[in-house]
Formats: structure tokens, sequence, C-alpha cells
């Protein structure tokens, strides 16, 4: 029954396989992490704030056919072209005629998680059409012939060594070089000639105001207004939850996007586009692909909120340790997981299981998805539809029985605890893939709650 | 049926029970020197802040710091004799051989340094990004504290484009080291302008 042709802990193999690497990734995405904290910090109304942004994205999911229906009116009476794709193949089609019509050959993308979605850059390169991704991580997978690993920090798998050789091959630098400014510079060239060659630009979109037809697209390098400010045709693609009500709301957004991202008081550009200049074309579509389905599941539509900040993966122990390829879907990390079994429940039932959840997505996500209860939904959901293998299925049939009595999960505990110490390969075994490549911790001979209870008297 | 409408029939039938839009966050921060944070902010972001008593004090700065710079444009009509680059031309792309470009901006904001640059600031919407330097002009008394306020001040319907900039163009994309200067520019200055 198990279909899965990637398991999570599996595919994080590869990657667990140099530990400097994961050494490395885990603590530069902790202090990302932290960042995101200090950024916090310096706004006495930050919780205020993301309980703001998670009611505004609320009202937005339960007015979501009118909220569209206005920002459609509004692109319109604004000189855009509007297109409408049911799923991944009819945006492909639509983003491939538009640039077809125009009898190009050769364009430049900025970032669109959307994109690697729906695997437009396969998908025009078979039609003939040179795609160059802009963003310097995303050029960076794209010369490696890999997807991005983060959705924010999409080389964060890479040392510059990597990266070094990379250019080396495919630009021209020096042998051996690894200086950042340099491989920078010379990417900084390489990208300058594209843009100025180009008639055609893709970006995606962070933010779409219904009350307005504009558009918000936020980028620290700046290569979204390049490309599109010199294009000819300016295609934006876009899922349909990017919507927010007015143009007020993007200053509740811009203030937790960045923060919570890397820890920066804003992005360096957030480009609002409203119209096409005069004598360029504009074109914004607008994507289902599974997400009206997401909608209509009261337990996962929470989903929907996400604003692609990335902190749930700066955060989250698993992610840190196993990379971003591990979840083998577009969008990796603790919301990857809740987004892809909607997209394929035989395909992605490993993922939901890749979390322990600890809950620190939900404790630092901008717009309050509770996120790791939706894990734990998911896997109540694949399991019960039959999407999971007999091991997993027992260890949540014990982790329920468990949980649900509290006598019992006192005595398991102590049990576990006696097993452990008297024979650890017990769970640091080869069933238990959790273990892989990671050493079991001496498990502590007295509970918490032990401890608690001599220290305190039971009080 | 279109796509269209079968998408939006499929967004009717699973969307929830309809909730109320929440109000705007009260009392957000303020600053007692907005100035003083716009400016640290600035810096923060990679940028350079200063004081400038008035448009002559401007222009002697100007001369300063881009003294071996050819190729200056300005939409300033006070800087206007300062510019050898007319941005009088048709094709964007032209605007590739630009190394600073100088412009106004609307008003910055304290939280984040960031400036609200629009259409009616630029000839061509290009031009802060295309240039190899930017330097922006800004009045002090034009500093709000916080994104709300800002997009109070935003009507994008009177603009067909606007950006909030914040600093130069950066990346940290190999091993999260900080480069300034990725496809935007390379440098920002800006200049607060005392204008009384
Ligand atoms: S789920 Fe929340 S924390 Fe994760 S990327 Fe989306 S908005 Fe950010």
């Amino acid at each position: 029954m198990y279909k899965a042709e990637t398991d999570h802990a599996r595919a994080s193999e590869a990657f667990n396989s140099d530990e400097s690497y994961v050494n490395w990734h885990d603590e530069t995405l902790w202090f990302v992490r932290q960042k995101r904290d200090k950024a916090a910090f310096q706004i006495p109304e930050w919780e205020v704030l993301r309980d703001t942004a998670s009611r505004i994205k609320h009202y937005v999911l339960s007015h979501m056919h009118e909220l569209l229906v206005e920002f459609e009116k509004k692109a319109l009476a604004n000189g855009v072209q509007v297109h409408w794709a049911a799923d991944a193949s009819e945006h492909n089609r639509i983003v491939g005629e538009i640039i077809q019509k125009h009898k190009v050959t050769r364009m430049v993308k900025s970032k669109s998680m959307l994109t690697e979605e729906c695997h437009l850059n396969e998908y025009l390169t078979g039609l003939g059409i040179e795609v160059v991704d802009t963003d310097l991580g995303e050029r960076i997978v794209q010369l490696r012939e890999e997807p991005p690993s983060h959705i924010v920090l999409p080389a964060i798998h890479l040392k510059k060594k990597d990266i070094g050789d990379l250019f080396h091959k495919h630009l021209g630098t020096e042998a051996g070089a690894t200086d950042p400014q340099y491989l920078t510079e010379a990417a900084r060239q390489h990208l300058r000639e594209k843009f100025v060659t180009r008639r055609v630009a893709l970006t995606g979109v962070n933010f779409a105001v219904a009350e307005t037809g504009g558009f918000m697209v936020c980028t620290n390098e700046g290569n979204a207004d390049m490309g599109a400010h010199l294009a000819d045709v300016h295609i934006a693609c876009m899922g349909f939850e990017k919507l927010i009500p007015q143009a007020e709301h993007l200053g509740v957004f811009l203030r937790l996007l960045a923060r919570s991202a890397t820890g920066q008081p804003i992005t360096t550009y957030s480009s609002y586009f409203q119209s096409p200049r005069p004598g360029q074309e504009m074109h914004i579509v607008i994507v289902d692909n599974g997400r009206s389905t997401q909608l209509g599941r009261p337990d996962f539509r929470n989903s929907l909120k996400c604003i692609r900040c990335g902190a749930c993966m700066n955060t989250c122990p698993v992610y840190r340790r196993s990379g971003g390829h591990s979840y083998h879907n577009a969008v990796a990390g603790p919301i990857g997981s809740i987004l892809a079994p909607n997209l394929d429940m035989t395909k992605n039932a490993d993922l939901p299981f890749a979390s322990t959840l600890c809950g620190s997505c939900s404790n630092v996500c901008p717009v309050k998805i509770d996120i790791h209860d939706q894990l734990y939904k998911w896997r109540q959901v694949l399991a019960k539809g039959g999407y999971v293998p007999a091991t997993k299925t027992m260890g949540i049939k014990t982790m329920a029985a468990v949980l649900s009595q509290p006598r019992f999960y006192q005595w398991s505990g102590k049990l576990g605890r006696t097993v452990m110490r008297a024979l650890p390969g017990v769970t640091n075994n080869s069933l238990n893939p959790w273990y892989k490549q990671r050493e079991m911790p001496d498990p502590p001979k007295e509970s918490f709650r032990d401890w608690y209870i001599r220290n305190r008297g039971g009080k | 049926m279109s796509s269209r409408d079968n998408i939006l029939n499929k967004i009717k039938a699973a969307q929830p029970d309809p909730t109320e839009l929440p109000s705007a966050p009260q009392n957000p921060i303020r600053y007692d020197d907005p100035v003083g944070k716009f400016s640290e902010m600035i810096n923060l972001n990679g940028g350079v802040a200063e004081l400038a008593n008035n448009w002559q004090d401007i222009r002697v700065r100007l001369d300063t710091t881009f003294n071996e710079f050819s190729n200056r444009a300005t939409t300033i009509p006070f800087l206007a004799d300062w510019a050898d680059f007319s941005l009088n031309v048709e094709d964007p792309h032209e605007l590739e051989l630009i190394n600073v470009a100088v412009i106004e901006g609307a008003f910055g904001v304290a939280e984040n340094g960031a400036i609200w640059v629009s259409e009616k600031h630029v000839s061509h919407r290009v031009l802060p990004f295309i240039t190899q330097y930017l330097g922006i002009v800004i009045r002090r008394n034009e500093i709000v504290n916080t994104m709300h306020e800002a997009m109070e001040r935003v009507n994008i319907s009177e603009s067909g484009w606007g950006c909030f900039i914040a600093g130069p163009s950066k990346t940290a994309d190999i091993e999260q080291s900080l480069v300034i200067g990725a496809h935007g520019a390379r440098g920002l200055s800006v200049y607060l302008l005392n204008d009384h």
C-alpha cells in the first residue's frame, strides 16, 4: 500500500553523509532563527501583529470568492491581463503561450515557489524556451540542475567551495576562488547581460491587493525589478491565496515578512505593481492547483495563510538536520509537509512524519498557522487512508494509546528508559529511521516528572 | 465551463463561514527621534544616511562622494546641471550606462529605513535598480514611524508603480555571507534634507 517513491528519512541520508555540512546547516539556520527573535523583540506589538495577520488571512479564506472577483475586476481596469489556471499544466500552458505569442525564446525569472511547484522551467525548456533564474541562490541551484532546498535561502545546502567550483565551470571564475564578494560580482555581471537582453520577465507575487488590483513583489537583490521594468512583457504568477483585502494590510504583512524570514526589518525592495508601464504588457496568472481542495479541508485550510517566510524551516530541528531536498517537494520543511499531502497523498505520505511535533514552527509562524497540529492531523488522515507503512501505523497507534492515558504514559516512559539503558539497540536500530546517523543520547535515569515530584514533594 | 468559473465555484463551495476583518493594531510603536531611528536603520541595511541643511549642501556632498563618476543622472531640477546623462531616452535599456542616479523619495519609515519611491519620482521605473549607485533625497519632516502610517500615505492609483527601497541591493546566498551589490544599486546614499 505504501507507495511513496522517496521517503524523507531515507532521502535525508544523502544530506547526512557529510556531518560538517549538516552541522553548518543546523547552526546557520538556527542563527537565522535567532536573528528573527531579535528583530521581533524590537516591536512591542509583535504578538498583536501576528494575531492581526492571522485574522486578516482568515477573513481572506472566508471571502476568497468575492475578493478574487474584486481583484480581477480592478486588475483588468488597470490594463493587466488576468488568466486562471486550474492546475500546474494549465498554468504552464498559459505562460508558454504568452511567451510564444511574442516569438521569444529566452526569458528571465525571479523567485516564484509556485513555478517550482508547477515545474515550469522543465515545461518551457521543452518548448525550446531558455529560462534564466535571476535570484542568486536560484541561479546557483539551476546551474547545478537541482531544485532550491529552502524557499527563502535556495542554496543553503551548499558551501562556498561548491559554488566556487560551479562558477568556475559555468561563469569562468578563477579555479579555487571562494570569496563570496568575488563570486557574487561574477554572477552580477553574468545576470546583467541577461536582464538587458531578455524581453519577457516572470515574477512571483508576495501579496495581491483585492482593493487596488495591484500586487507586491519583495526581494533583497532587486532582480524582480530589474527583470520586470526592462521587459516588454511581465508575467506575474500567484496561487490564489496570496490575496489580501486592502492596501493598508500591506503594512501589517510587510512588518512581519522580512523580520520572520531573515531578521531584517524589511526586504531591500518591496515593489508594488499596479499597471504596466506605457508600451508594456502585464499578465497575472491566478493558480488553483489543489488550493481549493485544501480550502475545503477544515483541518488544513489554515495552511493557505502561509506568506512563505521560511521561519518554520529555520527553527525546525528536523529540517535543520535533514536539509530541504529530503522533503522531495517544492516547499520543504514543516509547512511543505502540510501542503504536500494535499497535492498527492501517496507520494507525500511520509512528510507529516518528518517532525518531532515540538511546536517550534507554530510558535514562530507570523500568521499563526497551527503547523504542528496539522502535521499530527495529517498523520491520522494518512494512516486511516492506508497511505502509511505498517511500521509507522504501529507507532501512531501506540502513541495514541499512550497519550490518551496519563497513567500509562508515566509507566511506559519508565519502562522505555529502562529498556533503553539495558538495550540501546532496540531504539537505535535500522528499523527506526530516525536514528540513522544519530547517536541516541543516554536516557535520563529519572523522568522530569519523577524529578519534579522528588524535589517539590509532589506539590 | 471556463477554468475561471470552475475555480471560483470550487472556492465558493469550499470557503469557511465569513469572519470579520480585524482592525489595525492599536498604538503601534512611536519613536522619540524618528529621523535618528530612520538613519540608524538605513545604516543597518547597508546604506549611508547623512543630514543635509539645504540643496547646496547636498550638491557639495554629491560632488565629494561621486566626483570620479561620469554618467550621472538625476530627476531633481536643482541638480540638473550636476548630471551629465540625460534621462530623455525612449528605451530603458539605455540606462544601463548610468553610474549614479539621484532621485527624490516621498517619505521614509523610521522602523525599517524604507523609502517610498514611485513613478512620480523617476522617469523610468528601472532607474533606481539599474544605476550602479543610488542617491535619494528625502525631507526630514517626511519620516513616519511605522508601515501602518506609510500605507496610509501610499496611493498606488496615482502612479502605476511604486517601491519601498530600504538600502542597497544585497544577497547572502553564498554561505550566508552578506554581499552588497547583487543586481540593483551597489550603494545607497540618503540625504535627509532640512527643508526650512
Ligand atoms: S507556515 Fe508560517 S512560518 Fe512557515 S513559511 Fe509559512 S508563514 Fe512562514
